[in-house]
């Protein structure tokens, strides 16, 4: 166990994974870096270095620069793994799925049922997502609802370096087509993570806190900020349990509602869009089958239904915010 | 050039087989029991049969909306589509799928394709995959003259360019996307010249002649297996049909067909070519006619007499697996 970044963390999961199984290549706009050019090789790493190093340790048939042809890699990704091999393709920002969306919603995704259960396609996704860096509104989308909502997908959302790492490798081992987000404002972030090879299965919440009053359940980086929240609340005597899903789709339902029966509280943190949003999805669930546990009305703290803005003080206003959270809490607090 | 007897007879039983099984299908539509759509590929038989000739099992190909011919050719079983065209629990991929997603990956068949230009980066992909698992397979994308204008091919034709790609990249420009000319709608008007801007050699071949598309087919195949990268085909015909069964094709002009049928059609020439220079008897073509006749016939009747997927089914399969 030592400390390690987010990097780090998606870095060594591709890594475990490629030396187990000679099968796993790695493709992407310069996820490499340098193909072709006079230069340095290995440049890059991905446009944030999370592959660095991996073309020089694995080669370039396995790990290789692509066009920016995202229909061309991403799809020749789902091609790839119906016929014998487990791609790792990067979608550099998932801002960029609007021009390969085909290959990911109507191949790689429905494969396995409309070829009556015969195919199998272990492709995992990675892509960069979220708010926070000024990237505007081209390359700050959340977007994982889109995803969550296509059957045939599964959606991965790590909130720490290990639950990256642990994930990454589960997400390859996968034999479907696995989305994995990866939030661009979290890869200095550092936490403990093993040295050794790990999963984390999929549709298994992490339980981040236990607390008697209010249920909170947050997606991705907006895990760390419930939990800056619940500890705010705590010198206020409001005590919080914390559920991060780590996966979309398949979705913790059970662990959501169980948590709610015993807290009567609910409050969904969400980077994502509101409207058809994961928060929306998961208070629908609650409302459904747990509303007799409910002491208040559920609370969504989401960002407003507006494209992500370039400003540094209007980005800030976007995105939910630890006060946003705490005053989201103390509200469904206040209701008895 | 050499085809052997044996090839020539397979060859002539695919495309008779093609033609029935569309013809056959045109007529069943009418009856109401086939659910959703159907396209047909009768006119374009030469291109699926003359191209898959060339390939194996460890060879992939990725299909279009006009699916059934490329079916057919790469191997897949004829009783086992018509039942998955009827929407049952034993077709070829349990109902789930119909015309527009026949696929048998162990034929080395990706699929027909619901999407214009969809196939293209997945045969991309086999090849890439045949290439690090170091197999000598090579792939096949075939699209329609509407796909060649899609981002998808186009951008595939790069990617299997600058990877040096065993990619067969098959035009089938059978005059119409849709409702809308090729004349009008490839700009340039000239597919060879589009193929070389991205690297890729490539040949323009008269459909309605199987020798001429074997010859293209074999000479594209060949280099690609010599590690010579992807080559391009465009093939010219017609379709003998609409769109879709239901199209009145309004947009054609009166007698197309019935010309194309008359003075162009590829059996025809194929029977009197192999008769004609002596390879193949009259009697033993003929012989295949009756038997491919057997076979639709038997098919038609068992699909509609299979068994509906059971209701069960709805939401298997979605997952390799979905623990929860």
């Amino acid at each position: 166990m030592s400390i390690k970044s987010f990097r780090e963390a998606l870095n060594e999961g591709m890594r475990d994974a490629m030396l187990e199984d000679p099968s796993v290549i790695l493709l992407g706009e310069d996820i490499a870096g340098g193909l072709g050019a006079a230069g340095q090789q290995d440049a890059w790493g991905g446009v944030l270095g999370a592959t660095h190093g991996l073309m020089t340790e694995f080669g370039r048939d396995r790990v290789f620069d692509t066009p920016i042809s995202e229909s061309a890699f991403i799809g020749a990704a789902a091609g790839a793994a119906a016929t014998g091999l487990r791609p790792v393709a990067q979608l550099m920002f998932v801002d960029f799925f609007g021009v390969c969306g085909d290959q990911i919603i109507n191949q790689m995704a429905k494969f396995r049922y409309m070829f009556g259960g015969k195919a199998t396609t272990p492709v995992v996704v990675r892509t960069l997502y979220g708010a926070g860096t000024g990237a505007a509104s081209q390359h700050s989308q959340c977007l994982y609802p889109i995803f969550t909502h296509i059957p045939g997908l599964k959606v991965v959302i790590p909130s720490s370096p290990y639950e990256a790492k642990g994930l990454m490798l589960q997400a390859i081992r996968d034999d479907d087509p696995v989305i994995f987000f990866e939030h661009k404002a979290m890869f200095n972030d550092k936490g403990e993570v093993p040295d050794e090879p790990y999963v984390i299965p999929f549709g298994q919440a992490r339980t981040v806190r236990e607390g008697r009053d209010v249920t909170i359940v947050a997606i991705g980086r907006m895990v760390g900020f419930a939990s800056k929240a619940a500890d705010a609340l705590a010198q206020a005597g409001i005590e919080c349990t914390i559920i991060d899903p780590r996966t979309t789709s398949p979705l913790d339902e059970k662990a959501i509602l169980a948590s709610v029966e015993q807290t009567g509280r609910l409050v969904v943190v969400d980077e994502a869009s509101p409207r058809c949003g994961m928060a929306a999805d998961i208070s629908s669930i609650v409302a459904e089958y747990a509303f007799s546990a409910l002491k208040a009305p559920i609370k969504r703290v989401m960002p407003p239904h507006s494209p992500v803005p370039f400003a540094p003080n209007l980005e800030q206003a976007y995105i939910p915010s630890v006060a946003d959270i705490e005053i989201a809490v103390q509200a469904v607090m206040r209701k008895h | 050039m050499h085809i052997d007897r044996e090839q020539l007879l397979e060859a002539y039983r695919q495309m008779r087989t093609i033609r029935e099984f569309e013809e056959r299908l045109h007529k069943e539509f009418t009856t109401g029991q086939i659910p959703g759509f159907v396209h047909l590929y009768a006119g374009e038989e030469t291109s699926a049969v003359a191209v898959c000739q060339q390939l194996n099992n460890e060879d992939h190909i990725a299909s279009t909306h006009r699916g059934h011919g490329h079916c057919i050719a790469k191997g897949c079983d004829v009783m086992g589509m018509m039942k998955e065209i009827y929407g049952r629990a034993e077709g070829l991929c349990a109902g789930k799928g119909g015309s527009m997603h026949i696929a048998d990956l162990d034929k080395g068949m990706l699929g027909a394709n619901g999407i214009v230009g969809g196939g293209g980066p997945l045969a991309c992909g086999a090849a890439l995959s045949s290439k690090v698992r170091g197999t000598d397979g090579v792939a096949v994308a075939f699209f329609g003259d509407g796909a060649f204008n899609q981002g998808t091919i186009l951008e595939s034709m790069n990617f299997a360019s600058v990877n040096q790609l065993p990619v067969l990249f098959v035009l089938e420009d059978n005059g119409y996307a849709e409702s809308t000319a090729s004349a009008w709608s490839m700009g340039g008007h000239d597919p060879v010249a589009r193929a070389a801007g991205f690297g890729i050699k490539g040949k323009k071949v008269d459909g309605h002649d199987y020798f001429a598309v074997y010859r293209a087919a074999k000479e594209a195949v060949d280099a690609m297996r010599s590690g010579l990268g992807p080559r391009f085909i465009a093939i010219e015909f017609t379709r003998y049909y609409g769109h879709f069964e239901g199209d009145a094709t309004t947009y054609r002009p009166p007698g197309e067909v019935r010309d194309e049928r008359t003075y162009l059609d590829a059996l025809k020439f194929f029977r009197a070519r192999v008769t004609g220079g002596e390879m193949l008897t009259v009697v033993e073509l003929d012989a295949i006619d009756d038997e491919v006749k057997t076979l639709i016939d038997a098919a038609v009747d068992e699909a509609k007499a299979a068994e509906i997927p059971n209701i069960d089914q709805l939401t298997t399969d979605v997952y390799a697996n979905y623990s929860l």
